[in-house]
């Protein structure tokens, strides 16, 4: 509750004060304060159980520690966002202070989306996210690509937030207690009435879209690829880590008591994301489009997580967006500062830039799951889910192959930092200081001890107040 | 947890010692510096194992463990021990660090604190392997002694090293997945425990839960394929060796002896401790078939080591030849085949890093190592031809050399399981003699050529290094005892299993 109306009240703040404050650099202040503030609003709400604004709002928005949890990663991911890539949103245009404005209301969007209880509040968390990144992924205005971009996501995004819709008039309609509460839904054990089904299929299909799953992937590589690279970093990471807690929420407590009835589908979907998301990223000469893909196959992951629908799926999608968000973020903040976005552009990074190809590397070896990182742990855990869950065991087999594939791409970028000699004597163009670099080591050592004491994080979920 | 007041056990300390020491090498500036401190961290780690040794405790299999909560909520605890089988791959582990870093310490190398802090953690993560009581405990250390050696390789390796190391890491980081899928589900089948603090969890990771995790017998079948092709893989059997030669060839020498010395036996040891308690059942069924895979394997890899004209391809070939032989060995599944193996992982370590130090040895001063430009060194260099002479036999198993003992037990295990297996195997030694006095007839005899007529005797640290092999080689070929008394315990309670 704290984080949902913090975030709303800092977006307006942001916004007025680009009116009154002409100075570029201070507006990345005031927004990392403000994350501060509600970071710190939101643990002690974790704590204590008790907001600080009381406000009746009819059990359409519940809050427990799971998701509040959630908002804790989202809104510490996004600190470290703007720590580390906060200069470079300054260099992205001139409307500084509008870009933050922006930001904090998709976090105030990622909030409800996290808290929901109806599916109404569903609707407005998702709509709040995504109307704020159309603009942002078009905010680099000169740049035809970055046009293209918000103008692809615009519309795929309008023509999902339609099924969307669309699904949940159905479902209105379908149940009989006429209620929009995810709990009341109440479609029993038995075969599902068709209204019901169909909106199901509908909303499962609109949350693919928001989530880039296969087959409603193609607008996310062009997207990702054609916005500027901080704002794709915020929304392959949070954005679509908000997501999936949605999707997983959505579908445990509105249709967990029908799992067989749609578990096949969503194992097909996965598989399918898992594989076109590797092999894609296998052929990608370009880091950021590589990513884009990349962001895709551990989408596949992530969905491990509505396909099993148990206490070990809740753990792993908690520490699968924590470990993903981190490391990603930390990629793309290394990633802003190259000269050269192709692969051959980070040859030799490990001798000229030491602290940002180790950090580099520790992301990468993250993402492909190795121990010691809390990309291992957070696999696992999803692993883990599965195998619990019974059902559909080819699909694990076929994800573990898949994540062997994805060590083919990730190492390709470890190959070029430290075994490949550079061909141009520059390689990096944004300006590194010290500041930077030991951010950057704070965030892989961030990884590595969640990837140790993973119960860390998870501890905060058995959390009752 | 035996030793609950105890702060500090003996693998906690083979552990956390070189990956301590391994992160303070990175820090230092200085080559020499880094140099002299990886061999004093090595050192240090040879006297915590030796001293180990003295506090045996055979009775329990879990001897000298030491285990505290760690993922609470799936029941997985940190629990490291040492038993006889991991006390003795412990002390090979501990003994072969600071005999490489002696061996090739002329060597000059890019970056040398990194270099030798890799190396370090790699050792780190070997014992973590063989102490580990706890099966996610184990996959952790079993992923984390690879990645310090994908580095090493890819970094400092020969022309071809990318490729080469690229082909290692996919290929064992692929089977080591499938193991964890198998660990998974060997996972759902245990049955739980209640940690100090109250929390009942209902499933564990334990070794001692694992080995009592009731499968059916078609559960084992499956299951026991995920395990065993991780395995076979890091060992590497055939059909799994492919990666094998072009790693060894392609890596740095003081990373080909860890590679060929202990991180092979982490295969060896995983069937022994995880695999055969595990699935009693798919064991029986399936030995046949890899018995079988292992004594293909052997004769092919021995035969390609005849023909080969690279040193170092043919160490690596003769390396796949002995792995088969353990691996058969193990899966005979008999008392004698057991004992052989567990104290033939030691011997093969000691003789293979020897002749890894003579083939270093000889590449480092003529730059070259085909057999087909070599010749005539025992002229120029008499002291390393002995050695190499001793540990050749060795390799050979000639009686009164340590591989003997192993290799006469290993054969009469594979004698007392069947009879055709065991003369495959032991066409293999004849084999084994072929391209090994071949080799040292056509490197160490013969007419001196331009090239080798400028080699030079080694120097007194190679010397000390190589005797110190020697004498190993001659001490437990001569008496034994010491070491199967200190597996004989861990052989019982497989057997009684």
């Amino acid at each position: 509750m704290n984080a949902i109306i913090l975030t709303a009240i800092w977006g307006v703040i942001m916004m007025f004060g680009g009116v009154f404050i002409k100075n570029k650099s201070v507006p990345k202040y005031i927004a990392i304060i403000g994350l501060v503030v509600i970071f710190i609003a939101n643990g002690f709400e974790l704590k204590t159980g008790a907001p600080f604004f009381m406000i009746d709002v009819k059990d359409m928005v519940v809050t427990n520690s799971f998701n509040l949890t959630f908002i804790a990663i989202a809104t510490g991911c996004s600190l470290l966002f703007f720590l580390l890539s906060g200069r470079d949103i300054e260099k992205v245009g001139a409307h500084v202070s509008e870009y933050f404005a922006l930001i904090f209301f998709v976090l105030c969007g990622v909030c409800l989306a996290a808290t929901f209880n109806t599916l109404l509040i569903l609707f407005i968390g998702i709509e709040i996210i995504s109307i704020p990144l159309y603009i942002l992924t078009g905010s680099d205005k000169r740049n035809l690509k970055s046009n293209e971009a918000a103008l692809k996501y615009f519309l795929m995004g309008a023509f999902s937030t339609g099924l969307m819709l669309m699904g949940i008039a159905f479902i209105f309609g379908g149940n009989a207690n006429g209620s929009f509460f995810i709990n009341n839904i109440h479609i029993g054990l038995g075969k599902m009435p068709v209204l019901i089904a169909a909106g199901m299929i509908l909303l499962l299909i609109s949350m693919s879209f928001k989530v880039s799953a296969v087959p409603f992937h193609f607008w996310a590589p062009d997207v990702y690829d054609g916005s500027p690279t901080v704002f794709t970093s915020f929304m392959a990471t949070i954005v679509k880590a908000a997501g999936f807690f949605a999707f997983l929420r959505l579908f445990e407590n509105a249709f967990g008591s029908v799992q067989p009835q749609w578990q096949t589908l969503v194992a097909v979907i996965t598989a399918a994301t898992l594989f076109i998301g590797n092999i894609t990223a296998v052929f990608q000469q370009s880091v950021k489009r590589m990513l884009a893909y990349s962001s895709i196959a551990q989408a596949g992951f992530m969905l491990f997580a509505v396909f099993a629908l148990n206490d070990k799926a809740s753990e792993g999608v908690i520490l699968y967006t924590a470990g993903y968000s981190i490391a990603t973020i930390g990629l793309f903040a290394v990633l802003i500062k190259m000269k050269d976005y192709t692969i051959d552009g980070f040859n030799g990074l490990g001798k000229s830039q030491p602290v940002l190809a180790l950090s580099a590397t520790i992301f990468l070896l993250s993402l492909t799951g190795i121990p010691l990182t809390v990309g291992f742990q957070s696999k696992f855990y999803m692993l883990l889910a599965a195998a619990q869950n019974g059902h559909h065991t080819w699909l694990i087999i076929f994800a573990v192959l898949c994540a062997a594939i994805s060590a083919y791409y990730y190492f390709k970028i470890i190959q070029a930092m430290y075994f490949k000699e550079p061909e141009a004597e520059v390689i990096i163009d944004g300006e590194v200081n010290n500041t930077f670099k030991f951010l950057l080591i704070i965030t892989a050592l961030l990884i590595m001890v969640l990837g140790i004491f993973p119960d860390v994080l998870l501890n905060w979920i058995h959390f009752i107040a | 947890m035996d030793a609950k007041n105890i702060w500090v056990t003996f693998p906690q300390l083979l552990i956390f010692l070189p990956l301590i020491a391994g992160v303070i090498t990175f820090f230092l500036r200085n080559e020499k510096i880094a140099k002299a401190w990886a061999l004093f961290a090595s050192v240090l780690t040879l006297c915590i194992s030796l001293t180990s040794l003295y506090y045996a405790d055979n009775k329990a299999l879990n001897g000298l463990t030491f285990g505290y909560e760690w993922l609470k909520y799936i029941g997985s605890s940190f629990t490291v021990g040492l038993n006889g089988l991991g006390r003795i791959l412990t002390l090979l582990t501990a003994i072969a660090f600071p005999v490489i870093f002696i061996a090739t310490s002329k060597t000059k190398y890019k970056n040398t604190s990194a270099f030798y802090g890799l190396m370090l953690l790699s050792q780190s993560g070997l014992m973590g392997v063989f102490c580990a009581m706890d099966a996610l405990l184990f996959y952790f250390f079993w992923e984390l002694a690879l990645v310090p050696v994908y580095f090493l390789c890819s970094r400092w390796g020969g022309e071809k090293r990318i490729q080469a190391t690229f082909k290692f890491f996919v290929y064992t980081f692929a089977g080591s997945l499938l193991m964890l899928i198998g660990i998974i589900y060997v996972y759902q089948h245990t049955t739980g425990i209640t940690f100090a603090d109250g929390t009942v969890v209902a499933h564990s990771f334990s070794l001692r839960a694992f080995h009592l995790a009731s499968l059916t017998a078609a559960q084992q079948g499956w299951m026991f394929w995920l395990f065993f092709i991780a395995f076979a893989i890091k060992m590497p059997i055939f059909p799994f060796h492919t990666w094998q030669p072009d790693a060894y060839e392609q890596s740095p020498t003081a990373t080909t002896m860890v590679l060929s010395g202990v991180m092979v036996k982490m295969g060896v040891f995983a069937l022994i401790r995880w695999l055969l308690p595990i699935f009693p059942e798919a064991v029986a069924k399936f030995d046949t078939l890899i018995i079988g895979f292992a004594v293909i394997g052997m004769i092919y890899a021995s035969c390609l080591a005849i023909v080969q004209d690279d040193l170092k391809r043919l160490v690596a070939y003769s390396s796949i030849a002995h792995i088969g032989l353990m691996c058969a060995a193990i899966f005979a599944n008999n008392d004698s085949g057991f004992q052989g193996v567990m104290i033939q992982m030691f011997n093969h370590g000691i003789n293979i890093i020897g002749l890894w130090i003579v083939v270093h040895l000889i590449e480092q001063q003529l730059g070259v190592r085909k057999l087909s430009q070599l010749g005539g060194v025992a002229h120029k260099a008499p002291v390393l031809t002995i050695m190499l002479v001793v540990i050749a036999v060795a390799n050979i198993a000639l009686p009164l050399t340590n591989a003997f003992v192993g290799e006469f037990l290993m054969l009469s295990g594979l004698y007392q399981f069947n009879m055709w297996y065991a003369v495959a195997a032991g066409v293999c030694i004849i084999l084994a003699a072929v391209y090994t006095l071949n080799m040292i007839q056509k490197v160490f005899y013969g007419e001196t050529n331009a090239l080798t007529a400028t080699i030079k005797e080694i120097k007194w640290n190679e010397k000390i290094i190589l005797a110190v092999i020697v004498i190993i080689i001659f001490a437990v070929g001569i008496y034994p005892q010491p070491l199967l008394n200190l597996t004989k315990e861990t052989v019982t309670a497989i057997s009684n299993k």
